[in-house]
């Protein structure tokens, strides 16, 4: 099994999910994708379909409205698939926690891994957070 | 039933070999985009190891999907391209070949077009309904210009359809030194970004626009193969293309060298098309095909036939 986490961890493919974000977090995850940061020498690569992907990025707070949507994109995602909450709004809620249409227990929506917290974090930030979950995978 | 058709099939020529050399080479074109964006580019084992971890993941077979369909059409279509490899590389590393087998080729490809066809359209979603029609249109766009060109050999070796014996035709000189054989060798070069649906012509899977269009829906292992599917084209187009037009390989002495630089230079030329042109519309690539690329190759087939 540790020789399929490390094959695992060098071929990470991300898929990126906003669950009504600022939009702030999504242009930092773009950043990430340019060459300036050029997440493919760690083997990341953004692909558009979520079956193929091992990593969901989620950015936003999750309210009301897209949550049944958020949950039926996770059940089509092929096992083993990681949720890494990109931005305070996934851990905390942010300035929108008291709002009237965000939902209560993010955790039933959707079974978040990782948090990289920031608002919006940085490409190095979302980085490191990669890194951990790569060392993770390690062992 | 002899051990040495199970060791052409499976090891050297056919499905071990041009599986290593594709992910190989699929690498190489990795770094080469990476470095035409100013990029550092993945390391050396990137595609060995998406592989290996797509094999390991869950599939997931579509609910609404022809579940029978879905799960053999990447199948069928490797060991259609499994098959294609061995009859290429027998003709070229062994000299084994048998009669009319570019006719073989032909049809065997025309076979994995229709495999993405048809696996495309079992899911049911939208986006791979969009990208299998994009398929068959630039299947239709692309097709008569490949036969054509495929005839300029043909006609050029004395109408010999049999792969040894066109590989023998060019022991006095190469086809790609006429002038018909150069015009056929680009038209060529550009079915072949077609048929591997490369950027120019990346209309059925465009990324960007429709998901990757008939393998939007695929998980796991069954995408696996069809990535693998795609790296083993990397290894069968330009030796089809060395055997028809550029005399094949020689492994005597400092010609191994020239051997490599041959194939080397056709992976490198796909590459720099595909990555300094942006994806046509799909009334482009068939006007492309049809108004340009045809009748030049006929022109070809016309010089060929009076001895150009």
């Amino acid at each position: 099994m540790s020789w399929y986490n490390k094959r695992l961890a060098k071929s990470i493919w991300v898929y990126h999910m906003s669950a009504s974000p600022c939009n702030n977090c999504d242009i930092e995850i773009l950043d990430l994708l340019t060459p300036k940061y050029d997440v493919e020498r760690f083997g990341i690569k953004l692909v558009g379909s979520v079956r193929h992907a091992d990593v969901i990025l989620l950015s936003g707070v999750i309210n009301q409205k897209v949550a049944p949507q958020v949950k039926k994109i996770y059940e089509q995602a092929a096992k083993p698939c990681f949720v890494v909450g990109v931005g305070t709004c996934p851990s905390s809620g942010c300035c929108f926690k008291d709002s009237y249409n965000t939902v209560g227990k993010r955790e039933e929506v959707i079974p978040i891994d990782m948090y990289i917290p920031g608002c919006p974090p940085k490409p190095e930030a979302m980085i490191d957070g990669i890194v951990k979950l790569v060392g993770v995978l390690n062992g | 039933m002899n051990f040495e058709l199970f060791f052409y099939l499976l090891v050297f020529p056919g499905f071990l070999f041009t599986a290593i050399l594709g992910l190989t080479v699929g690498w190489v074109d990795r770094k080469v985009s990476a470095r035409f964006q100013y990029r550092v580019g993945p390391p050396f084992l990137q595609n060995f190891n998406d592989f290996f971890k797509l094999l390991g993941k869950e599939t997931i077979v579509v609910k609404d999907s022809v579940k029978s369909m879905f799960v053999i059409a990447p199948f069928v279509s490797f060991a259609m391209l499994a098959l294609v490899s061995t009859i290429i590389g027998t003709s070229l590393f062994f000299n084994i070949s048998f009669g009319g087998d570019l006719i073989v080729i032909m049809y065997l490809l025309m076979i994995f077009s229709v495999m993405v066809v048809i696996g495309g359209s079992s899911t049911g979603n939208v986006y791979s309904s969009i990208g299998f029609g994009r398929e068959i249109k630039l299947l239709l766009a692309d097709e008569l210009a490949f036969i054509l060109v495929l005839l300029v050999p043909i006609i050029k070796s004395g109408y010999q359809i049999n792969l040894e014996n066109i590989l023998t035709a060019q022991v006095n000189g190469m086809f790609i030194n006429s002038a018909s054989g150069i015009i056929a060798f680009i038209i060529g070069l550009l079915c072949i970004q077609a048929k591997m649906t490369l950027p120019p012509f990346q209309i059925p899977e465009a990324e960007t626009e429709i998901v990757e269009g008939p393998f939007m829906e695929y998980s796991g292992p069954l995408l696996a193969f069809w990535k693998l599917n795609h790296f083993m084209m990397y290894v069968i187009f330009p030796f089809l293309l060395v055997l028809l037009f550029w005399g094949g390989f020689s492994f005597n002495g400092i010609d191994i060298l020239w051997s490599v630089l041959k194939y080397l230079l056709i992976v490198v030329l796909m590459i720099i098309i595909k990555n300094t042109n942006p994806r046509v519309r799909i009334d482009t690539a068939l006007s492309f095909f049809w108004k340009y690329a045809t009748p030049l190759t006929l022109i070809a087939i016309v010089l060929a036939v009076f001895g150009y």
